[in-house]
Order: C-alpha cells, then sequence, then structure tokens
C-alpha cells in the first residue's frame, strides 16, 4: 500500500517537473521577453538592465530553479499583454470558471445518471431510443455549435437568457461569485448547458454499458431468485456495482470540463481562465499561458492522483494487477 | 476480416475460395451492412462529403476566395427559399457576397484535409509505438506506456491547443499561417495516439506467442519483418474501428480550433472557422451564414460516427 501511494506520488511530481519544464522552456526559448516588453526601439543599456532585472543573464538551470521556485510560490511573472502580475489576473479569473465547471458537473452527474440508470433497466423502452439517439447527437455535435444554437435560440430569437458574461457579480473577500444575484444565475444557465452536455452523454452512455453488464451477472439473477423486488434488485444490488467506475470517471470528467471550460467561456465570453488562456495563445502571452498550463496540469494530476488512491481503497482486486484497468476518460 | 469469411465458410455458405470481392460480398460485415439502412445511409453520406470536398472546385457555383467573382450588392442575401433569396444562392450569402454553399465545399476541403491528416499520422505513429512496446516489452514498453498514461489524463483537446499555441509562438505570424493546416495535423494526430498504441500492444503481446510468430522467429526473419509482415495484418481490425471513430474526433477537434481563432487562418477557412466567422452575424439575424456551416459539420461528424459504430458492432459480434 505505502509502496504504491509513494510510487503514485513520485510519478505525480515526475509530471509536475515535466510540465513545469515545458512551461520554463516556452519562458526561455520562445519568443524575446525583452523585445516583447521594451517593443522595437531600445537601447543596449536598458536591455542589459532588463535582462539583470528579470534575471535572464543567468545560467539556465539556475533560471529553471528560480522559475520552478517562484511557480510553487503562484508566482509567474508579469503578462506580457495585460502588464499586470500573473497571479492577480487568475486570481481574479478562477471563481468564474470554478463556478461555471462546479455547476456544470452537477448537472452532469444529476441529468446524466438517472437517464443512463432509465436506458439501462428499460432497454427496448421509445424513451431510450429516444434518450440514445440524443446521446449520439450529442457526441456529434461540437461544444462550441451547442453554445451558439443555444445562444441563436434562447437569446436572439426569444431573447430570455443573456448570451454573454456574467451578469452581476457579488464580491465575498477576493472570491466574486455570480450565484447570489438573479442576473448572475440567469447568466449560469446556458453556458452550464453548453458546458455539461457532453459530459452528460458519456456518463448516460457509461452508466448504461455498467448496467447491462451488471444486470447480466449472477448475483442478480440470485438475488431475483430469492424474490426480491424489481426496485430493490435495480438499486440496491446493481446500481451500487456500476457506482465505482461511475464515479471515477466523473472525477476523471471534473478536470475535463475545467479544460473544456475553454470553448464555452470564448462562445459566451465568460470571463474565466480559458478565456484567459485562448487570449494569451492568440497574443502568445507566454507567462500567462505557462501559468495555466501548471495550473491546469496541477488540477489533473491531483484529481488523477486521488482517482488512483480511490481505486485502490475501493476495489481490492486492484491490489495485485493494476496495468490491467486503465480504462479511458 | 480474415475471421469473418472463414465463419461464413464453416457454415457452407462459401465454400470454394472465390475471388476477392465475391469474399467481400459474403462476408459477414458485408452482411450486417447490408441489413442495416442506417450504416448505409451514413455510408452514402460520408462518401458524398468527401466527394463534395475533393471536387469543390468543380461542384461549388462560385469560387469563394477569388475576389473577382464577388460582389458587394449580393451581400447578405437569406437562403432561396425566404423571401429576398435568390436562387444562384443557394443557402444565401455572408457579408461580403460569398455564396454559403459554395463556402461549405471549400470549407470541408480544409477540414477533412486535416481530418484524414492527423488520423493518418497518430495510427502510423501509434501503431508503431503499439506494436514496438508490445513485441520488444521490457524497458521500452514501459517507458512508451507511461508517456501514455500521462497524456491520457490530459484531454486530447488541451494538448492539441498546447502544440498549436507552442509553434505559433516559434513561427513568425506568415509563416504559421501559411503552415497553419500542417501545424493542426500535427498537433491533432500527436494527441490523438495513445489509443492505437494501447491497443495494438494488448494485441500484439496475444499474438507474439502464437506459433505463426515464432515460426517466423525460427526460420530467421528479421524483429522488423515480423512486426510488420506478420503481426501487423493481424492487429489491424480495431486499429479500423478507432481510426473511424478518431475521424469524427479529428474533424471535431479541428473545427473547434479553428473556431476558437488558432486553427487555420480566413484566408483559408475551414468549416470551423466560416462558424467562427457566422458568429459575428448571428445577432444581426443573419442565422444562415453559421446556421448551414454548422449543419453540414455535424451531419458529417454524425455520419462517421455512425460508421464507427457499425464498424465496432460487426467486427465484433461478441458486443451484439
Amino acid at each position: 500500500m505505502i509502496a504504491y501511494i509513494v510510487q503514485r506520488f513520485l510519478q505525480s511530481v515526475l509530471v509536475m517537473a515535466a510540465v513545469g519544464f515545458v512551461a520554463f522552456s516556452l519562458f526561455a526559448y520562445v519568443g524575446d521577453p525583452i523585445t516583447i516588453m521594451l517593443g522595437q526601439d531600445y537601447n543596449e543599456t536598458e536591455r542589459a538592465r532588463l535582462a539583470a532585472q528579470l534575471g535572464l543573464d543567468r545560467p539556465f538551470y539556475v533560471q529553471f530553479f528560480k522559475f520552478a521556485v517562484n511557480a510553487m510560490q503562484g508566482d509567474f511573472g508579469i503578462s506580457y499583454r495585460l502588464a499586470r502580475p500573473v497571479s492577480a489576473v487568475i486570481r481574479e479569473r478562477l471563481p468564474a470558471t470554478l463556478e461555471l465547471s462546479l455547476v456544470a458537473a452537477i448537472l452532469a452527474l444529476a441529468v446524466g445518471l438517472p437517464m443512463g440508470v432509465y436506458t439501462g433497466l428499460r432497454r427496448d423502452s421509445w424513451l431510450s431510443r429516444v434518450f440514445l439517439t440524443v446521446s449520439l447527437i450529442g457526441v456529434s455535435l461540437p461544444t462550441f455549435l451547442i453554445g451558439i444554437l443555444l445562444i441563436l435560440v434562447f437569446a436572439v430569437i426569444l431573447g430570455w437568457l443573456p448570451s454573454f458574461g456574467r451578469g452581476q457579480t457579488v464580491m465575498l473577500g477576493w472570491w466574486s461569485t455570480g450565484f447570489l444575484t438573479a442576473s448572475g444565475l440567469k447568466a449560469l444557465i446556458l453556458p452550464s448547458i453548453t458546458l455539461c452536455l457532453f459530459q452528460l452523454t458519456l456518463i448516460l452512455r457509461l452508466v448504461r454499458s455498467e448496467m447491462l453488464e451488471v444486470l447480466r451477472t449472477d448475483y442478480i439473477k440470485f438475488a431475483r431468485a430469492r424474490g426480491l423486488r424489481d426496485r430493490a434488485v435495480h438499486f440496491r444490488h446493481a446500481l451500487r456495482n456500476t457506482l465505482v467506475p461511475v464515479i471515477t470517471i466523473a472525477g476523471l470528467q471534473l478536470g475535463a470540463i475545467i479544460a473544456f471550460a475553454i470553448i464555452t467561456e470564448t462562445v459566451f465570453q465568460w470571463p474565466g481562465m480559458g478565456l484567459l488562456f485562448i487570449q494569451s495563445v492568440s497574443a502568445t502571452d507566454i507567462p500567462v499561458m505557462a501559468a495555466y498550463l501548471c495550473l491546469i496540469s496541477f488540477v489533473f494530476v491531483v484529481i488523477n492522483f486521488i482517482v488512483d488512491l480511490l481505486y485502490y481503497v475501493v476495489d481490492p482486486r486492484l491490489r495485485i494487477d493494476r496495468g490491467a484497468v486503465g480504462g479511458h476518460g | 476480416m480474415a475471421e469473418a469469411t472463414e465463419f461464413s465458410a464453416r457454415q457452407g455458405v462459401a465454400t470454394p475460395p472465390p475471388g476477392v470481392l465475391k469474399r467481400a460480398f459474403d462476408s459477414d460485415v458485408f452482411y450486417s451492412f447490408r441489413h442495416s439502412p442506417i450504416t448505409m445511409l451514413a455510408a452514402a453520406i460520408t462518401l458524398l462529403g468527401f466527394i463534395g470536398a475533393i471536387f469543390a472546385p468543380w461542384l461549388a457555383t462560385q469560387n469563394p476566395f477569388d475576389l473577382r467573382t464577388l460582389n458587394l450588392m449580393d451581400a447578405s442575401l437569406p437562403p432561396a427559399w425566404i423571401e429576398g433569396g435568390e436562387a444562384k444562392y443557394l443557402f444565401g450569402t455572408d457579408n461580403q457576397g460569398r455564396d454559403v454553399f459554395s463556402t461549405i465545399l471549400y470549407g470541408s476541403r480544409v477540414s477533412l484535409l486535416v481530418g484524414v491528416g492527423s488520423v493518418l499520422l497518430a495510427l502510423v505513429l501509434g501503431v508503431g509505438l503499439g506494436l514496438l512496446s508490445g513485441y520488444v516489452g521490457g524497458t521500452i514498453d514501459a517507458f512508451i506506456m507511461r508517456v501514455a498514461d500521462v497524456q491520457l489524463s490530459f484531454p486530447a483537446i488541451l494538448i492539441a491547443l498546447l502544440i498549436d499555441g507552442i509553434t505559433r509562438a516559434i513561427l513568425p505570424r506568415e509563416a504559421h499561417d501559411a503552415a497553419a493546416v500542417y501545424v493542426l495535423i500535427l498537433s491533432i494526430g500527436a494527441s490523438g495516439w495513445v489509443q492505437y498504441a494501447r491497443t495494438v500492444r494488448g494485441s500484439t503481446m496475444v499474438e507474439k506467442n502464437k506459433e505463426y510468430v515464432q515460426a517466423a522467429r525460427v526460420i530467421g526473419l528479421h524483429p522488423v519483418a515480423i512486426m510488420l509482415r506478420h503481426v501487423l495484418p493481424n492487429v489491424m481490425g480495431p486499429v479500423l474501428v478507432i481510426a473511424t471513430i478518431h475521424l469524427a474526433v479529428a474533424i471535431i477537434t479541428e473545427a473547434t480550433l479553428s473556431f476558437l481563432g488558432v486553427g487555420v487562418p480566413p484566408t483559408q477557412p475551414s468549416l470551423g472557422t466560416l462558424i467562427r466567422i457566422g458568429n459575428n452575424f448571428l445577432f444581426s439575424g443573419e442565422w444562415w451564414i453559421t446556421v448551414f456551416p454548422g449543419a453540414a459539420l455535424v451531419i458529417m461528424v454524425l455520419a462517421v460516427n455512425l460508421l464507427g459504430d457499425w464498424l465496432r458492432d460487426a467486427l465484433n459480434p461478441k458486443l451484439r
């Protein structure tokens, strides 16, 4: 157990180091920050002064070490595009993305799970067919197109909901929340539906196939033979056993939701980290790109680590052979 | 495929080994194809999409990127069946007087080129690494699979975005615009190889212990020859399924990147770029500039997805 945790932990650290190195290489070798900061007109003394100030005249490993230490303290330097500290910019944008992702994740689970259970239990009913057809369309519709169509229908044609922004927000310390005002909640509806749809279909299909698999097993037949009610068989025996993969995949998908928020935020001009990242990619604002990369990787690594541990706790079979299970999110 | 013919041969459907065409026609796969109208429709749509893309210059009513053929007087016309529309612009025109139908044909050209290109890249990369990993084993296997694990824990679109972002930062703007299609193929292809590698590695580890591989080893064939000529043909079935489904994913990824503005430049738009451009006119009521390219994209992806689902079931009768 301890060895397993240590091994997983070391791997996580290694991944973070690799990501940090990529981020640092971006800094060190892509573009010339001095030219970007000073513009085209500068003289050599100015250049040398700025280079010394930014530590660019030091050897490679010193720079990397400094970068790593700063990054761990959340200091990623100054944004080229906004001329403000990256950490301040990200802290400003973080609540928007997290609130949106949280609502989308809850929606996806709260709607996807029951739909999946239903289609698994009543696989031949017409409603199941409708759900499955809709889910196939959900997989084939790119996220941004769903957003555009929702805007077209609910904002342009019907005029019920806002098409961009967060509405009014309330500051709780440094955290700006849209949960407390009517316009903030209204603004959340379309983006969160857009963001959750793909994950919803994924959970639907996963729960359905797991249910079908479990319903075929001997212990379900035995439970039926004992004369248990359908309700008890379905929910106490079948559903519980499908939940292990569902919970782990759902956990992994939380990271994916934060990443996919890039698309949703662009469509709805939602002032979160994803929109910030896209603007930074277009403007080659490398400090922000590097910071976003490190932050999102950190989220992913932590989630993966926790999920790996959960697997281990929940399923004793894995204590012998971990390699056989991996699955794709 | 080989298994399928063997199966029908055992049932006495095709006893003598006839020509390849006849064999293909009698195979299980083709049987299930003939008995699934939805699959046939999906195949027809996919084929139509590819024909439309390849022969775009001959099928389109105008070359939307030749400024001489554009007429600003015809800008922002609605589709032909709505009042104010003109018959020669079936799906209407955009703000510069470009025929939306023609831009869709030209746009799907770029979309499919990037889609097919990145699938091929991912396939070659993934199958190669998977074969190597499964056949050689040991440290190489452990290393490749670790990298695959790590890459799989990040969504493909994030990796594609990152690769695209880095090349964008390295190359000057003009060079990047010129090479945008290849950069996209590289970033989408490089983000999609893991699925292939995992599957091929699994089946290679099963195949390499079979008699025919041992026989090939005994007669002294080079390991590379064994991998490519003996193992590879026997692990390609599932790869075909993955490639089909990956094509749909790759087309969506390309469209998404282009929509986000980090894909192909507007001078050479794909379906995603067209949707991005049209999105600006959504609020002035000119919905057709966005909706028709979007519909074309969805129909194409849906058809390819259906084909992939069918292929998976047809090649793997256990699932039914």
